[in-house]
């Protein structure tokens, strides 16, 4: 790993500074994939400024029909949430099927979004799901958040605070992982509210999405009746583990497996 | 490119150090403190030999810097056996075969030990499916789940939970 500074700011404006004082600063959160990529020597910023240490960014809480999740929260704490486990139980489940439970421990899930990886299983519940992403200047509507492989929309310095969940009807998400990794193949999460459904995927194109035609006709006829192979393999990702033929005909697998929930 | 100054207790004893940023935890167990017990297996945070306590949950050291750790408290392998007696886990994995080449062991019996203290009588499934980031490459694990039953049992019976 190449050199760098670290930081411990105790607050977002003191991390916020600091990183417009920096030549090529990153925030890092629980580091499961910016440490690893450090190491690997895939990046190399000039500075590491650490969210942990800011205190008030891994609470969870219930305010009307919204759930609110500190960005610091790892996926443990999450999966082990009462609050998380009585409203939503399905997004406790996927919380405790990333990684490994050393991951899940230091994980976050604000780390997870901002990371944007397409095979990750946080973005497709954020698309799913009715779900803002707060930051320390603005809420995203979580259809504009994730733009391209390992890319979003936030700004160089912004920090994701919390994100809001709207609690839906029915939410469930299941992945088809990789053995070794436990990274979604392909993931599918369905999102139910009284007029809309959103089947949301990932692992299977260079960004995570929503398959718009098995969201509008599940939205007219919820059901596992769906219509299939809707989403061209030519979108797909072909690798060493799913040719992009395979991973469509997953999509349809995993929609059916998880309306089979309901 | 500025040391940090840390205070991190290591089994029960508080070092105050200054140290790079870039220094690995278990790089500095092993080479700065000489905790070998703690093994560098994959170096990709798969493996899981490098686990760790940090508090109660177990991490893995290779994927953690030491300056996350400033005022926190580490627990490794090490600090598992007290005056000459082995941890009830230790002594399953010894009385069950729960081991061969002995390289994944630290690591195997760190994360045993935090499974147990969430739940203290897991099965099978749960013990097998706690062991994901844990990788042994000599026994197909078989040996290693019966100890860990075993252990279990044994930190229950002893209250050690």
């Amino acid at each position: 790993m190449y050199q760098f500074n670290y930081h411990s700011p105790k607050n977002i404006e003191e991390a916020l500074n600091i990183y417009n004082t920096c030549e090529e600063p990153k925030f890092l959160a629980g580091g499961m994939t910016l440490i690893a990529s450090m190491k690997q020597r895939l990046i190399a910023p000039s500075d590491l400024i650490d969210l942990r240490t800011i205190s008030n960014l891994s609470e969870i809480s219930l305010n009307n029909n919204i759930i609110r999740i500190g960005s610091l929260c790892s996926h443990d704490k999450i999966s082990n949430n009462d609050i998380i486990k009585s409203n939503i139980v399905n997004m406790s489940k996927l919380a405790s099927g990333i990684g490994d439970p050393a991951v899940r421990n230091m994980g976050t899930i604000g780390g997870s979004i901002a990371n944007s990886d397409p095979a990750a299983d946080w973005p497709a519940a954020v698309l799913a799901l009715n779900s803002n992403i707060v930051t320390n200047n603005r809420e995203i509507n979580n259809k504009e958040v994730f733009t391209n492989m390992f890319e979003t929309c936030l700004e160089e310095n912004e920090i994701i605070t919390e994100i809001n969940f709207e609690i839906p009807e029915f939410f469930n998400y299941i992945k088809f992982p990789n053995p070794a990794s436990r990274y979604a193949i392909v993931g599918v999460a369905i999102a139910k509210y009284e007029n809309k459904v959103s089947v949301a995927i990932s692992g299977a194109s260079h960004t995570p999405f929503i398959a718009k035609e098995l969201s509008e006709a599940l939205t007219m006829n919820f059901s596992d009746n769906i219509p299939l192979n809707t989403i061209s393999s030519d979108e797909l990702n072909e690798d060493i583990h799913a040719s992009s033929e395979y991973r469509a005909n997953l999509i349809d697998v995993l929609t059916k497996k998880v309306l089979k929930t309901y | 490119m500025h040391e940090v100054s840390i205070q991190i207790t290591v089994n029960d004893k508080i070092i105050e150090k200054n140290i790079m940023p870039n220094v690995l935890l278990i790089d500095f167990l092993r080479e700065e403190l000489k905790l070998t017990g703690s093994h560098v297996g994959c170096d990709t945070s798969q493996c899981g030999a490098c686990m760790v306590f940090y508090d109660e949950t177990a991490i893995k050291a290779c994927s953690i810097l030491v300056a996350q750790l400033n005022g926190k408290k580490i627990s490794t392998i090490e600090n598992l056996e007290k005056d000459g007696v082995l941890h009830p886990m230790q002594e399953a994995f010894r009385n069950n075969h729960g081991l061969q080449c002995g390289f994944c062991t630290p690591g195997m019996i760190i994360s045993a030990i935090s499974l147990v203290k969430k739940n203290n009588n897991p099965d099978e499934s749960t013990i097998r499916k706690h062991l994901e980031g844990n990788l042994c490459r000599c026994t197909g694990y078989q040996n290693i789940v019966k100890s860990i039953e075993e252990g279990a049992n044994k930190m229950r019976e002893l209250g050690d939970i």
